[in-house]
Order: C-alpha cells, then structure tokens, then sequence
C-alpha cells in the first residue's frame, strides 16, 4: 500500500504569535485549528478526524476533541516530540485511504515562555533508561553537543560550518514580521556567542517561543471541492533511531530510513527536491539531517551548507525560508508543525517573495523528535504540486 | 565534586546499583548470546532472551566523544562547566557518564578512562570515569 496521491494538505495555519501569557493552551489549539480550518476553506463541522501529540493538555484527542467540539470518526495522539505532526499527516492519510475520514484536523500548541512545559521534559513515568542518562547533568543542547562533537570528529567539521545554516536562517527570518529573531547574522557572530555546550554555542540553539499551529488534511475528493490549492501527499516515511542496544553510533539520525522510506513511496530522488523544511533544534540537527537524507555524503553536510548552500532563492537547497527554529518559531519546543507549514507555502507559492523558489514543484518536510545523542524518531514528508 | 545522589532502583537494575555502592561495575549479559547490553535490563535486546546475569567489566575504556557543559541546571547549576561524555568501555557499550579528575578543557575523543565511584547518598556511589 502506497500514500501517494491519496491524502492532500489542505489548510495550513501558524500562530503570528511567539509570546502569549493572555492565552491558555487549549485556547491556542482552538485559536489554529480554527485558522488552518479556514484556510482550507472548511469548518469544525467537517472535521472526522483528530491528531494530536503530548503538547496537548488532559487526555489528548479525548480533552481536546471536547474543548474543540468535535465529534470525529478517529482520534490519534501519536506522540513522537517534535516530528508528532509529520507522522500524524501519514497517519491520517493512511485512515482517509481506509476510508475511515476525509478531512483530519491535527494541532500543536504551548507556552514555553510563560510557564508552559520546558525544553525536554515530559509528565510520563520514568524511562527505563532515565537513571542512567539523568545522574550526570546532561541537558538538551548537551545531547546534541555530544552529536556535533563526534561529527567534528570523525568528519572535519567545523563550528563555523554550523554557523553556516544559522546565517541562512537568518537570512531568510528578515523577512518575516513574525520571526522572533530578525536580524540576519554573520558567522562571527555565532562563533563569538557564549558556548552553551562545547561545541555548540549560544546562536547554534534554536528559539523558544510560545505558539502554535495547524495542518487540515483532505481526501483527492474533498480536495477538489476547495476554492485554494492543496499540496499533494507524495511520500511519507517514519524511523526510530535510538542507542543500538548499547552501541549508540552519533554520526546519524533516523533520517537515514525515513527518507528513503518517504522517496521511495514518492517515486522521487533528492535532486528532485526544490526546497526543504529540515528540523533545525540545533545547527546540528539539520547538517547531520541532511546527509542522512541523501543530499550530500555523509560527513560531507559541512561543505554542503557553506557559501550560502542553503539560503533561498538560488542555494542549491533553500531551506527553512521562513526563518526555522532557529530565528523564527518553535512553538512548544517541537518544530515539526512549523517545518510542514513552511512547505505548504513554498508549494503554493505564498512564502515571502524575497525567499520564494521559482517553480516550486516538489518539497520536502523533515521531523526530528527526540534528542541526538541519545533516541529520536525521524519522520519525512515529501510534498508536491496537485499534478506531482 | 559534582552533584551526586542515591540512584533510584527497579527490580532491574538493584543489583547494578548495589555493585557499585562495593566498587564494581557490572554489566547484564545475555547467557543465551553472550552480548553485553546497556542500559542495565533484565532483558536481551539482541536476542529477546530473559536469561540475562550480571557480569563485572574491567571499568576501562575511551572518550567516544564528550561535551563540556557551560550551562548546567538543577543540581548542577553552579558546577560548570562540568564534562559529560559517552565512554566506549573495553567490553563494547557506550555509557552516558561524566568525565573527572582533569581540566575539562583537556578532554579529548579517544582519551583513555577508568571508572571511579563517587560516593552518593549514605551508602551508595555512582560511576565516573577518569583518565588513566
């Protein structure tokens, strides 16, 4: 059984906002469904489908479904951190081809800067593995400082090649009046930033930001019924990477089988891709994201992102012109929903002009949930034009 | 000293834990494969066996690679910056640990370590490695 084809975006909405003390989390899940639903053209009242992952308060689907009023045909509270919502969007499009929904509704939301969850950390009962990774004094950014570490390792990467994506990021956040950092920084810049963990300084780690945002996902039926465009499902892949029983290996992510998982279903190869949404919690993240995903060798995502490798319009792969994590918005601390949006933009050709691709056909959106340096779950959306 | 403090035990890992409270470091090891498993479970990932013992290891092993931490929280606040490294022990797993005894600044990947334990709570101790 494939995907493709079978599923399309239909309404995409983010918060403008990055900082929201006046509003309760359930009220800014309502707040962007309501926005991407409108996008889309439809109501809460066509809704038969409901995803949602641990950001969501109470129950999950059950609490929010309640607030929401909705009364769906399935819920899913799939929960896999930050990429939740690019697996929600395969998950959905696997139950709009079992016929069990025909419009899916799946939201994020949180409020990080004013009391709500913190970077990392879950209400869940204690890991198995927890006593043997929480004695030590390992935070977030040192998870993926230990990844950036042994990249530099093993591969000759350097701190002003990861400063390279972070240049980009801002090159593009600019232009964006909601990006919660729009001034457009220089390598120096980063590298002169205070180390947080060696090697990963102040500016190679991403905002925090409260927020939110939506994605509405259609039937082929329904979408043809909708007065906007809607992007096509082409391809989606989901990993788990973890510690190899043992014998954790830094050098990659679960991109390394999401992504194939996801071009093979598309029919499509990375020299296909016009523009790219890589999960950017770290500088990290997206160069070690994109050799895993086939766009350069591996060990070769330091000279893939420098002289402006990334920056939109004309890099050889524009990524993140909205800003990403980096400068713009990682509501909740998960920058899954954010990475599809932006793709949904460029596909429909309504990103900032000064960072809209020309042309662009074919998109990819990547989710990294977890941390690198110990287990994440990777998951690949590839997305095109209606005639993809 | 870094921040230390008697680690919580499960029916799994209380042998582990009591080990290094007399200055051995164990590892669980699958008697129906022989492969060494990390985290400590009572259960083979390799071979989905349960006849898993534990067997003490030689606490040597190297830096597979580390980071210094400038910004620490919780306990750990006023320590940075403080190294947390994964060591490749002899045996084969890479362990989550702290790297003490030397200048963070020195640390390096491929650093030859052994394990200390550092004295937690009343009674126990907890495993950090130092260079040789």
């Amino acid at each position: 059984m494939s995907l493709r084809g079978t599923a399309f975006i239909a309404g995409a909405y983010e918060h403008p906002r990055r900082d929201i003390p006046d509003r309760t989390i359930p009220q800014i899940h309502a707040e962007v469904a309501v926005g991407a639903l409108a996008d889309a053209g439809l109501t809460m009242a066509d809704v038969d489908a409901y995803y949602c992952a641990g950001d969501a308060p109470g129950f999950g689907p059950i609490s929010m479904a309640e607030y929401l009023g909705l009364r769906c045909r399935t819920y899913d509270s799939t929960e896999t951190g930050g990429s939740s919502y690019l697996v929600h969007v395969g998950h959905a499009a696997a139950m709009i081809k079992a016929g069990h929904a025909s419009v899916a509704l799946i939201t994020l939301a949180g409020t990080p800067r004013n009391g709500g969850a913190q970077p990392g950390s879950s209400g869940a009962a204690p890991a198995p593995e927890s006593e043997f990774e929480n004695l030590w004094g390992a935070t977030i950014v040192a998870h993926y400082a230990l990844a950036a570490q042994r990249h530099m390792y093993e591969f000759g990467t350097t701190g002003a090649q990861l400063a390279e994506i972070k240049v980009a990021a801002s090159l593009h956040a600019q232009h964006n009046p909601h990006a919660f950092l729009r001034d457009v920084v220089t390598v120096e810049e980063v590298l002169a930033s205070p180390l947080v963990a060696d090697p990963l300084h102040r500016l190679d780690c991403c905002v925090v930001t409260d927020g939110g945002g939506a994605l509405v996902v259609v039937s082929p039926e329904i979408a043809a019924t909708l007065p906007r465009r809607s992007v096509k499902l082409l391809g989606q892949g989901e990993a788990a990477k973890d510690t190899n029983r043992g014998r954790i290996d830094l050098s990659y992510t679960g991109a390394v089988w999401s992504g194939p998982r996801a071009f093979a279903e598309a029919g499509v190869t990375p020299a296909d891709i016009d523009y790219a949404s890589i999960y950017d919690s770290f500088t990290i993240t997206v160069l070690v994201t994109l050799e895993d995903l086939g766009f350069c060798e591996k060990g070769q995502g330091g000279r893939f992102v420098m002289d402006g490798g990334l920056v939109a319009p004309f890099g050889r792969l524009p990524f993140n012109t909205d800003g990403g994590g980096l400068c713009n918005n990682h509501p909740a601390n998960r920058g899954g929903m954010t990475k599809v949006i932006e793709a949904v933009r460029q596909l429909r050709g309504e990103a900032h002009p000064a960072v809209q691709v020309p042309n662009c056909h074919l998109a990819l959106a990547h989710g990294t949930g977890g941390a690198l340096g110990t287990r994440m779950m990777s998951s690949t959306l590839i997305l095109g034009q209606p005639d993809a | 000293m870094l921040p230390t403090r008697s680690p919580r035990r499960t029916h799994e890992t209380a042998e582990f834990w009591d080990a290094c409270a007399q200055g051995r470091l164990l590892l669980p090891r699958c008697d129906d494969c022989h492969q060494y498993i990390w985290y400590p479970r009572l259960f083979c990932p390799h071979c989905a066996s349960s006849n898993v013992r534990y067997t003490e290891v030689s606490g040597r092993g190297s830096v597979y690679s580390f980071t210094i931490v400038r910004k620490g929280s919780g306990p750990y606040k006023e320590h940075a910056p403080y190294v947390i490294a994964y060591v490749e022990l002899a045996e084969g797993p890479r362990i989550m640990t702290n790297v003490v005894g030397m200048a963070a600044d020195d640390v390096h990947v491929g650093m030859a370590v052994r394990v200390v334990f550092e004295p937690a709570g009343d009674t126990d101790a907890i495993p950090r490695f130092t260079p040789t």
